[in-house]
């Protein structure tokens, strides 16, 4: 049984007594231990699916529309926020982009870590600050029982982030839920916190579900990853699959937009799609709007490929083992 | 070529407050945003500047168009120091010398039309005698950066991030400058819209032969667009070679670690990336002699005693680095 299982999932924005569909019956699993990578752009739904996994919709005029949660074989939607934080309160935890936004800032770091362990567990305050103090050693900070007593604003974003891991992982959860964890941090930053996720995964045994819009950050930390554009998951598949053989033109759009800091742009590996030495394969057109209607498959008006099926159907998913595409043209994609 | 900006030794440092506590006979700190900084862009060349946070590269490009006052140093701009002319004085090179910047919104007056908005820099520079020609430029140049004329009688709201960000590219564009300072221009945009921004940018720049100074962080943009690269650590540039060969054959430590941390489209790296050390220090406690060698693999003695000069090797390629020559000799491209 995965530990956690997305069914048919479908979420809607409520805007104008209107039911605006936002992600549309997406389904995953995720394995206990395991890493699965989120990637699309801004609007895609990647971070609403994560809000709905936690149970952080309430009070939005966001709403599940249809399907099923599935967390160590329960159905999370079936239970009342109650019970649903009385059972699953300690199994997920999750980080934000910006980390000072979580932090309070009138409290101390070490305050805000025994708050999260408290929650959890009985003990003294004496044992609680001792594992808040081993906590911050998880997370490789130093003199972690001198920055106990820190106000957020005297620490580096990097190291917020890390404090923020250190209260997720104080209730020792079966999955992390990470929203664009990195995005905030400068690149040398970022690596080393990747680093350490990639640690705690495999010392701790946690899954991690990585949220993120960078196709690096995914393709080095995930050994799985699903790629969501308009609310639909369009290509799903394992890392090495789907960098070495994307199956849907979105991915393979996206892949050749980012400019490659290993390759010489005056050399001939880079050209657009009219071959014109120098520029970007960039995929032409945006997302359209979120009240905007798209017939057949969401991605054709953007597509180089669409053919008139394309824009009459929306395409049934290609499984071809296990490597899955959203698209009608998938087996001649690879 | 011919040189077209020639900047030497920029300093430009703030003053803070006094922390509180501290007692008035104590210096108020001083913040050396950029601490001596030289280069020299060409005539039609593209200097991207790259680091990261805090490191001083927004200051150095905010500092040319004098939107920050320089506390030492020189800037030549076609025979002139821009640096300790007033703002009269500076502006006949205004137009010469054009902004854009990462949030094309915050530029764009929302209350304007686009027509409105680029119009009046073509007016207050003399460029458009009457409202025809103004509306014909406008129109002539939307186009170049990909949008219909016809949208310069709509407002900014109107526009998604990536042709708002076209917009800015015109507003500047228009008034036929001859040196850009580009700040994070293309980072706030997804990265499908981030590579037609970059084609729409790369494409004007080669054909009107504008001068640029390309300031990012991303070192995969960074190498698409730049011709040279100047790296800042803490308020100095560390090294700066011609783009190609600052990419292969990195000297300087901090450029190695930089290039490294890019996390790359291949799975096969996990777990490989060298692993780092430390955190970039702050510009108000900046560390003794070299800035970089808290977090330096190869630093000694010499490192923490004396700051090391940015010198230029017989190939062009400048590095700011006690270990340099044994360094890159060692570096695996």
């Amino acid at each position: 049984m995965p530990l956690l299982e997305v069914d048919r999932l479908s979420v809607a924005v409520q805007s104008d007594g209107l039911l605006q569909p936002v992600v549309r019956e997406i389904s995953f699993t995720l394995e206990r231990g395991a890493t699965l990578g989120i990637v699309g752009e801004s609007g895609c739904g990647k971070s609403l699916t994560s809000l709905a996994i936690m149970g952080l919709l309430a009070g939005t005029p966001v709403r599940i529309t249809g399907g099923h949660i599935r967390f160590d074989g329960r159905d999370l939607l079936a239970l009342e926020a109650r019970e649903r934080r009385r059972l699953m309160g300690a199994a997920m935890a999750m980080i934000f982009q910006e980390p000072m936004t979580s932090l309070n800032p009138v409290y101390r770091v070490g305050d805000q870590i025994i708050e999260a362990i408290e929650q959890h567990r009985r003990c003294s305050r004496r044992e609680s600050r001792e594992r808040a103090r081993e906590l911050l050693q998880q997370v490789r900070i130093p003199d972690p029982a001198g920055k106990l007593d820190f106000y957020p604003h005297q620490l580096s974003g990097g190291m917020r982030q890390r404090v923020m891991i250190a209260i997720a992982l104080a209730s020792d959860p079966a999955l992390l839920i990470a929203d664009e964890p990195t995005t905030a941090l400068d690149v040398t930053v970022q690596a080393q916190i990747l680093d350490l996720l990639l640690e705690l995964q495999r010392d701790h045994g946690m899954a991690i579900l990585l949220i993120s819009h960078d196709l690096g950050v995914i393709a080095e930390t995930c050994n799985r990853v699903a790629v969501m554009y308009r609310g639909q998951i369009v290509e799903r598949a394992s890392s090495v699959a789907l960098f070495a053989m994307p199956r849907h033109p979105y991915t393979l759009g996206l892949m050749r937009s980012v400019p490659n800091p290993d390759v010489d742009p005056d050399s001939n590996l880079v050209r657009d799609a009219r071959n014109e030495p120098g520029r970007l394969d960039a995929i032409p057109g945006r997302v359209p709007a979120i009240d905007e209607r798209v017939d057949g498959c969401a991605f054709h008006p953007r597509c180089s490929m669409a053919e008139p099926v394309c824009r009459r159907d929306d395409p049934a998913v290609h499984d071809r083992n296990g490597h899955e595409s959203r698209c009608h043209f998938a087996d001649t994609l690879s | 070529m011919t040189t077209l900006l020639d900047v030497r030794a920029l300093k430009t440092h703030f003053t803070l407050k006094r922390r509180p506590g501290s007692t008035w006979f104590r210096p108020k700190p001083i913040l050396k945003a950029v601490d001596g900084v030289s280069f020299t862009i060409d005539v039609g060349e593209v200097l991207a500047l790259v680091g990261e946070s805090g490191c001083g590269k927004s200051t150095v490009g905010r500092t040319l168009v004098k939107l920050e006052r320089a506390t030492g140093g020189q800037a030549m701009f076609g025979g002139t120091d821009i640096l300790p002319l007033s703002t009269k004085a500076f502006r006949p090179l205004r137009r010469q010398i054009q902004m854009i910047f990462q949030d094309p919104f915050a530029s764009l007056n929302p209350r304007l039309t686009i027509e409105q908005t680029l119009a009046e820099p073509l007016r207050i520079h003399g460029l458009a005698t009457n409202r025809t020609a103004s509306r014909k430029r406008i129109g002539a140049m939307l186009e170049q950066v990909g949008l219909a004329p016809d949208a310069m009688h709509r407002y900014p709201h109107a526009f998604s991030g990536g042709q708002r960000q076209r917009i800015g590219i015109a507003r500047v564009m228009v008034l036929a400058p001859d040196l850009i300072v580009a700040d994070e221009a293309v980072s706030a945009l997804d990265v499908s819209v981030q590579a037609q921004v970059l084609n729409v940018l790369k494409d004007l720049q080669r054909d009107s032969g504008v001068a640029m100074l390309f300031i990012s962080h991303d070192l995969g943009v960074v190498r698409h667009v730049g011709d040279r690269v100047a790296v800042m650590y803490l308020g100095r540039i560390v090294e700066i070679a011609r783009t190609k060969a600052l990419f292969e054959r990195p000297a300087h430590p901090y450029t190695q670690l930089l290039l490294a941390s890019i996390p790359r489209l291949d799975p096969a790296r996990r777990g490989l990336r060298p692993k780092l050390m430390g955190e970039p220090a702050s510009a108000t406690a900046m560390p003794s002699g070299c800035a970089f060698h808290p977090r330096c693999p190869h630093a000694n003695q010499r490192c923490i005693d004396a700051t090391p000069e940015l010198e230029t090797r017989a190939d062009g390629h400048a590095v700011a680095c006690h270990h340099a020559d044994k360094l890159t000799a060692g570096h695996a491209a």
